[in-house]
């Protein structure tokens, strides 16, 4: 390298430092981008409706400032840090946050003057409004262009944080996002447990949070990432986990004593006057059981210690609680988020089922709703109380009970009978054909032919409810045992199946066909099984759908099920048990709490699997998740070969 | 007697006939090689054994067996294993599933039996042994002779009403020799890794064990050593030669390595366009003329 004069370098240096700021422009394009998108199509709106602070700052403008101080935060990473000269960084932050802030302001300056609402019908003046904060036009653009500039600058110096901090933040922000978006659940929940909405001003304002609630939504969040280790290393000293697991277990106790009140008053509500005192005495004589068997330390009880100080008590705490829990929820909730509940229980029925066809046994089957809309209309055939006049049977009105057994056989029956003529082929042939199985249903329920039994489009009505004893079981709240009983014998079925001389079966032949053949594995009734186990579990889901809502319609069993089923277990984890839960609380549970965003359903499921495949192939929950020897290892036979 | 005998066995892609005519032994515990150059039918010869390919004409008989028109998995229960020429492992699935894979066929599990499972009336036999062992109080003890009494009676009426004895009992044996056999092909201590991600050489090993795994009476392997280094060449030939000492198997190759075939086969047999040209053993193949100008005799001059 040529020597420069003195001056040439210092300036040269300065300049280098400025130019540096170029790599601001592309992440602030890109982001920019995403944020013309989301005002564009009218997600910005959406977001604007809610609020993190109440009166204060919408979800939106919340939205838009993460977005440039995230820009700024993705473009300073492509300047190299150095812990003496933050400049480079923070202005290329900056930069990227400007360009955010100018598109936003030239996108408001366009639509307040152009009228694009023949192409975007969100351009509308009330986007404007957004956009600007409210502000005038000239007052609004330097407000955008400078408050990019510092987000993104902001965004730069957090990479100077030390990583604590920065955890610390992200999980206060992240709670703080959370809560606000689900926001109407938790003051339901909060309604639900006796403190009416006017009561709740402390925490909540407005559409949003009140100013003490942010403060102590981003404290619980920071302190959580900061206290958690300590608190880890407390619970693993003998102490810790002897107070750890007799809080949990006396936690599990008293919700399983309350459930089991409940219980016991519908039958008898003459013991009302007691059954407190009789709860509070029994909740005390099992927690100090528990932990009197947690504490026992005399070496002549070693299989009791073993017991009950090793993982196994946990285990024993976790799961009890865990049950408790979710048996509690629908009381905690009430009716209308139980109905939610409901909802993402069927989906996880269909799931368990599908995830036996398609992930242990590799057969991808698109037309899976047929099995659904056949155990429903069984059930509703079997069940219903009218008699229509177009219906050349009476009423048949047998009990949900004895119809359901009947609709799971069948829904098996089809599975078998689809099975047949699918069994020589194999990926995009099967999914093909079992497509067209699923739309034949449908017209089949749809179709003249039938309607004398099944009432064609209009459907089958007066479906009754389950009756336990003699009380039947009419809402969501009720209902919701049902299906989480459904549930868990499902999980437990698939957990015996998976590790067992079947499951195995199955996942030979996923893997490879031919060879799972030549190991003496009779293709054909695997195949089967998996197609009856599979049709089965939504038969299960069908009946209950069907007795859930009191009527079934054709239109209710459209291709689009079958598609969101595939979808959450494509989400959660393929063969993944836990993962098929995980898939239904997101795709199905969360559209439900996000209810504004309903038209963007299928954007959001769009989205979210396009980042699965890229981010998380394996899904949320992999099935395996011991791929210690990494990507490396995998390329060595190949190369070896040569 | 012989194990497999194939007479007259001809198999036709359209036009080309892979193989034809072909009349073929193989004695009870013997060593067995079929050579030949690339794409003189060795491996559409072995798919026809194995029951993946439909021979048009001829008869192959395995133990009596008559094995055409038989399915894959059918002849893999009467006791023919194989390997293949590229590996085609469970990738997805670990090295112990891979090998319980094998055993499909002998253990007897049925859905019922899984799902309804006999689990608690084994955890119960467990619980009363610990009950009864060491220096336990008397009521300790009669309440351990109790309960292993209810377990035997929940397990025999379990027998009864599923037709499934100790299937707990069953996969716990499977396990065991399904450890035993990676031990014996030198994949200790890796059952928990995924098929996937071990090295070529033990993907190899590890296809025999699944093959092994089904107990078979003949096993067939399609180039065992194919892209092995000198060393792991080596190995394999140890491994082959103890497979018949120790497991009393009927081995069954192809090979293109002549220091393999030559070194363990009592017999070679060597086919050129489909057709046997010469049979033998390893000394009569190395000195007869046919095959060293159809096949040893090219590569000599190379």
């Amino acid at each position: 390298m040529q020597e420069q004069p003195f001056i040439h370098r210092g300036l040269g240096r300065v300049w280098q430092e400025v130019w540096q700021t170029r790599r601001g422009l592309r992440h602030g394009l890109v982001i920019g981008g995403v944020a013309l998108f989301l005002a564009l199509g009218g997600l910005l709106e959406i977001f604007s409706k809610r609020e993190v602070i109440g009166n204060v700052l919408s979800m939106g403008t919340a939205l838009l400032m993460l977005l440039a101080f995230f820009a700024g935060l993705q473009a300073s990473a492509t300047v190299r840090k150095e812990a003496d000269r933050p400049t480079p960084l923070l202005l290329a932050g900056a930069f990227s946050g400007v360009i955010v802030g100018l598109l936003l302001a030239l996108l408001a300056l366009l639509v307040s003057q152009v009228n694009l609402r023949d192409i975007f019908v969100y351009a509308t003046p009330a986007l404007v409004e957004l956009l600007t904060l409210g502000l005038s036009l000239e007052q609004a653009i330097p407000v955008l262009i400078g408050g990019g500039a510092v987000l993104g600058a902001l965004g730069a110096a957090y990479r100077y944080l030390p990583a604590l901090l920065r955890r610390m933040a992200g999980a206060g922000v992240g709670l703080l996002f959370l809560v606000s978006l689900l926001r109407e659940l938790v003051q339901d929940l909060l309604v639900n447990q006796g403190l009416p909405r006017a009561q709740q001003g402390f925490f909540f304002a407005g559409k949003g949070l009140s100013p003490w609630g942010v403060l102590i939504l981003l404290g619980i969040g920071a302190g959580w990432v900061f206290l958690r280790p300590y608190f880890r290393r407390w619970l693993s000293t003998p102490t810790g986990r002897l107070i750890g697991l007799s809080l949990e277990g006396w936690a599990a106790l008293y919700i399983a004593l309350v459930l089991l009140e409940r219980l016991v008053l519908i039958w008898r509500p003459d013991v009302a006057s007691v059954s407190l005192i009789v709860r509070l005495a029994l909740w005390a004589g099992g927690a100090v059981v528990w932990s009197l068997l947690l504490a026992l330390n005399a070496p002549w009880r070693r299989q009791v210690q073993e017991r009950f100080q090793g993982p196994r008590s946990s285990r024993v705490a976790h799961t009890f609680l865990l049950v408790n829990v979710l048996l509690i929820l629908p009381l905690l909730l009430g009716i209308r988020w139980s109905d939610v509940l409901d909802n993402i229980g069927l989906y996880v029925l269909m799931g368990l089922g599908l995830n036996i066809v398609v992930g242990f046994a590799g057969l991808l089957d698109l037309g899976y709703v047929a099995f659904f809309a056949i155990g429903a209309y069984t059930a509703g055939f079997l069940t219903s109380l009218r008699a229509q006049d177009f219906s050349v049977r009476g009423v048949i009105g047998w009990p949900f009970w004895a119809a359901w057994p009947v609709a799971i056989l069948l829904a098996a029956l089809a599975g078998i009978l689809l099975g047949i003529p699918v069994l020589r082929m194999r990926g995009d042939y099967l999914a093909i054909v079992t497509l067209g199985f699923g739309e034949i249903i449908q017209k089949l329920a749809n179709s003249d032919l039938l309607k004398p039994y099944i009432g064609g489009a209009q459907g089958i009505l007066d479906i009754p409810k389950p009756v336990l004893g003699d009380k039947p079981l009419v809402g969501s709240q009720e209902l919701y045992y049902l299906i989480f009983f459904s549930v868990l014998l499902v999980i437990y079925i698939s957990l015996r199946l998976a590790p067992s001389r079947i499951g195995r079966a199955w996942m030979a032949m996923r893997e490879d066909e031919d060879v799972a053949e030549a190991m003496g594995i009779h293709l054909v009734s695997y195949k089967l099984l998996a197609f009856a186990v599979g049709a089965a579990f939504s038969g299960m889901a069908g009946a209950i759908f069907a007795s859930k809502l009191s009527s079934i319609f054709p239109n209710s069993f459209s291709l689009l099920i079958s598609i969101n089923v595939l979808c959450l277990i494509i989400v959660g984890g393929m063969g993944s048990i836990p993962g098929v839960v995980i898939g239904a609380l997101i795709l199905v549970g969360l559209p439900e709490v996000l209810q504004e965003f309903a038209e963007y359903r299928l954007l959001f499921y769009g989205a979210l699997l396009v980042f699965m495949m890229l981010a998380r192939p394996e899904g949320f929950w992999p099935a395996r998740r011991h791929f210690r020897l990494g990507a490396e290892e995998v390329e060595k036979p190949a190369a070896r070969i040569g | 007697m012989a194990l497999l005998t194939a007479r007259g066995v001809t198999k036709r892609f359209g036009g080309l006939v892979a193989v034809n005519r072909f009349d073929f032994d193989i004695e009870e515990g013997a060593i067995v090689s079929l050579i030949g150059p690339n794409g003189a039918g060795k491996t559409t010869f072995f798919n026809c054994v194995t029951g993946f390919y439909r021979p048009e004409e001829g008869e192959i008989v395995f133990r009596g067996v008559p094995l055409v028109g038989l399915s894959p998995d059918r002849i893999a229960r009467l006791g023919i294993a194989r390997t293949y020429q590229n590996i085609r492992l469970f990738p997805k699935m670990t090295v112990l599933e891979n090998v319980l894979v094998g055993q499909h066929h002998l253990l007897k599990a049925n859905f019922l039996g899984i799902v309804l499972g006999t689990p608690s009336g084994k955890a119960l036999e467990r619980a009363a042994e610990r009950l009864q062992s060491g220096d336990s109080s008397t009521w300790r003890k009669g309440l351990g002779v109790f309960l292993k009494d209810l377990s035997r009676t929940l397990q025999e009426a379990g027998h009864l009403l599923l037709g499934t004895p100790d299937l707990a009992a069953e996969e716990e044996r499977a396990r065991e020799e399904a450890r035993h056999l990676l031990d014996f092909v030198g994949l200790r201590g890796q059952e928990e890794e995924l098929a996937q991600n071990l090295p070529y050489g033990a993907q190899r090993r590890l296809e025999i064990a699944r093959a092994l795994a089904s107990r078979p009476r003949l096993l067939l392997l399609d180039e065992p050593t194919a892209g092995m280094n000198p060393r792991e060449v080596e190995e394999m030939m140890d491994l082959i030669r103890r497979l018949r000492r120790e497991q009393g198997l009927t081995i069954f190759l192809i090979e293109h390595r002549m220091k393999v075939v030559m070194g363990i086969s009592d017999r070679v047999t060597v086919l050129d366009y489909g057709v046997k040209i010469a049979e033998g053993t390893p000394e009569e193949i190395q000195n007869n003329p046919r095959v060293i100008e159809a096949y040893l005799g090219k590569r000599r001059v190379a």
